[in-house]
């Protein structure tokens, strides 16, 4: 490691000039978005200047009708993902920790997890009608897969040591599992919720893309896309749910790094100094 | 699990996570017939379905004969000179897989090129890191109405839709990929004085393989997605999505459930074969 031979200052040094190379980055993209559209490369219609997204998007944030659709479509994640976690954790501790489970339930899961999520739209919709328990269920079913998955290989990378141990102790299966397997199959739980997050907005938003109406941030997009010489607003929909995905994946890594620093990768980036 | 690294979990694609180890290393755990139990509990579950279905009757869940049926009429009686296929497979399944296949393809070939440049200077990757992480954080449903009103509905919509949307695990995986290379290795490729096209051959693609394959895995699913969302938007005119919203609009369950058998079927397909090839390239890569 490359890293591991350099002095703090230099480590520093280095991380600051990532970040200004970054800043750089975003701006050339910016800029270049910007020349595009300006000098009719492409079509203002298609590709309207980058600025006049920019300024649209801060324009929403002073949008009570558009603020109100970003918190129905955040409930609806928050809720899909929750039901997700509930259905998937207590399942993942069960198929992990009973072999004859897992091996009998094996077949089903893999049969299901394939299925493109998005296809189950049209079918949970003729069933639940096109309001928010559709949406909630479609997040909710995409979500499970990642948390389940996760939690059962957390669980087989629960230290053996540990178990016999606290099991020479006289403690019972429960006890072992809530003591020994939960705390060190959490880390892999937590990324596994980290990576359903952002399938859950995917789900969200497609589902309100589809739907057409009502509220949310999905709708906000497909009615833009409608309009004439609407690709300005859809563009700066687009803005506001990348920086939603990016908030939710940076709070989520931070709570992970809080939570469990002593996951050989968050060792690793606090080594690294202030990570990405 | 086997599918515990692979997930279906398009978003994946975290050059911080590394790959957790080979689930080889987890400790066998003794089960009697695996796979005979597998196959029971499967057939026992098919079975209860079948059972409740027949007796509610219910019109939302068809019994399983009749929707195995249905996908074996629909699209599977054909004449052995077409391999079995009807006109409407041959007209609404392959288009699908036509569209997906561009745009997966599309999507890996820019994804590894793109990442390559990227990954091999620090100051590309830390030019380039903010931005694709926004590119990336994006939900890809939301810009499929950008690539409508840029190229009205049709297939060069939807391909652009899959690629664009599935280049970005690709690209940043294969980045991260490129950049562990391992510099020791890079001082020996020096020492015997590969040229650049060499190296990259020989020692930089190699030792990324595995990254850019976590990200195709990532890509894949997205692009699945994709296909069937594109297709599933009002305006479309062929396609399995398309078939799906149809028989919703005519409240024909038996053939929406079909079309799921159908997408479920070849996304296992679909999975199985890049898992293949992984295996392929990655167990030669090995043995060297």
């Amino acid at each position: 490691m490359r890293g591991l031979s350099g002095a703090a200052p230099v480590r520093a040094l280095r991380g600051r000039q990532e970040l200004w190379l970054g800043l750089l980055g975003v701006l050339l993209a910016f800029g270049v978005c910007e020349a595009v559209s300006r000098a009719g490369l492409v079509r203002r219609s298609y590709l309207p200047p980058a600025s006049e997204v920019l300024a649209r998007a801060f324009e929403l944030a002073g949008d009570s009708v558009f603020l109100d659709g970003i918190g129905v479509t955040l409930r609806a994640w928050a809720l899909g993902l929750a039901l997700a976690c509930a259905i998937a954790v207590p399942l993942g501790l069960l198929l992990g920790s009973v072999p004859l489970v897992d091996a009998a339930a094996r077949a089903i899961v893999e049969l299901l997890r394939p299925l493109p999520s998005v296809a189950l739209i049209p079918l949970v919709s003729l069933l639940l009608g096109s309001g928010t328990e559709t949406e909630v269920t479609l997040i909710a079913y995409a979500s499970v897969w990642p948390i389940l998955f996760n939690t059962v290989y957390g669980l087989g990378e629960a230290d053996p040591l540990a178990k016999d141990t606290l099991r020479a102790f006289g403690f019972g299966r429960l006890a072992v599992l809530l003591r020994a397997e939960l705390p060190a199959t959490a880390p892999f739980i937590a990324a596994g919720i980290r990576i359903s997050a952002a399938v859950a907005l995917i789900l969200a938003v497609a589902t309100e893309i589809l739907s057409g109406f009502g509220e949310g941030l999905g709708i906000f997009i497909a009615q833009a896309g409608l309009a004439t010489d609407g690709t300005r607003d859809v563009l700066a929909g687009v803005v506001w749910a990348g920086v939603l995905g990016l908030v939710i994946n940076g709070v989520l890594v931070w709570g992970e790094r809080r939570l469990f620093p002593w996951t050989p990768e968050h060792r690793e980036a606090a080594r690294q100094g202030a990570g990405r | 699990m086997r599918g515990v690294t692979k997930g279906g979990d398009p978003r994946n694609a975290d050059p911080a996570a590394p790959k957790p180890p080979a689930p080889a290393s987890r400790r066998s755990r003794p089960t009697p017939h695996p796979v005979l139990l597998r196959w029971l509990v499967l057939v026992l579950a098919v079975g209860v379905w079948e059972l409740v279905a027949r007796a509610h009757g219910s019109v939302y869940f068809p019994p399983p004969d009749r929707i195995a049926r249905h996908v074996h009429d629909l699209w599977f009686d054909g004449p052995a000179r077409h391999l079995f296929l009807t006109s409407a497979a041959v007209a609404d399944i392959l288009p699908s897989l036509g569209r997906m296949a561009a745009g997966f393809l599309l999507a890996t070939v820019a994804g590894i090129v793109l990442g390559v440049m990227v990954g091999r200077s620090r100051r590309a990757y830390a030019l380039c890191n903010p931005v694709l992480q926004f590119a990336r954080a994006v939900p890809p449903p939301a810009l499929v109405p950008v690539f409508v009103v840029v190229f009205s509905f049709g297939t060069p919509m939807q391909i652009a839709s899959i690629a664009f949307s599935a280049v970005w695990p690709v690209l940043i995986n294969t980045a991260a990929g490129v950049r562990n290379t391992d510099p020791l290795r890079l001082d020996v490729a020096a020492v015997l004085r590969l040229n650049t096209a060499e190296r990259l051959w020989f020692l930089v693609l190699p030792s990324a393989l595995p990254r850019i394959f976590a990200g195709l895995r990532l890509s894949l699913s997205l692009s699945l997605i994709l296909m069937v969302f594109s297709e599933l938007l009002p305006g479309t005119a062929n396609g399995i999505g398309f078939t799906l919203t149809e028989a919703q609009t005519r409240s024909d369950l038996l053939t929406v459930w079909a079309a799921l058998v159908l997408l479920g079927v070849l996304g296992y397909l679909l999975n199985t074969g890049l898992l293949a090839v992984e295996k392929r390239l990655i167990g030669r890569e090995r043995a060297v």
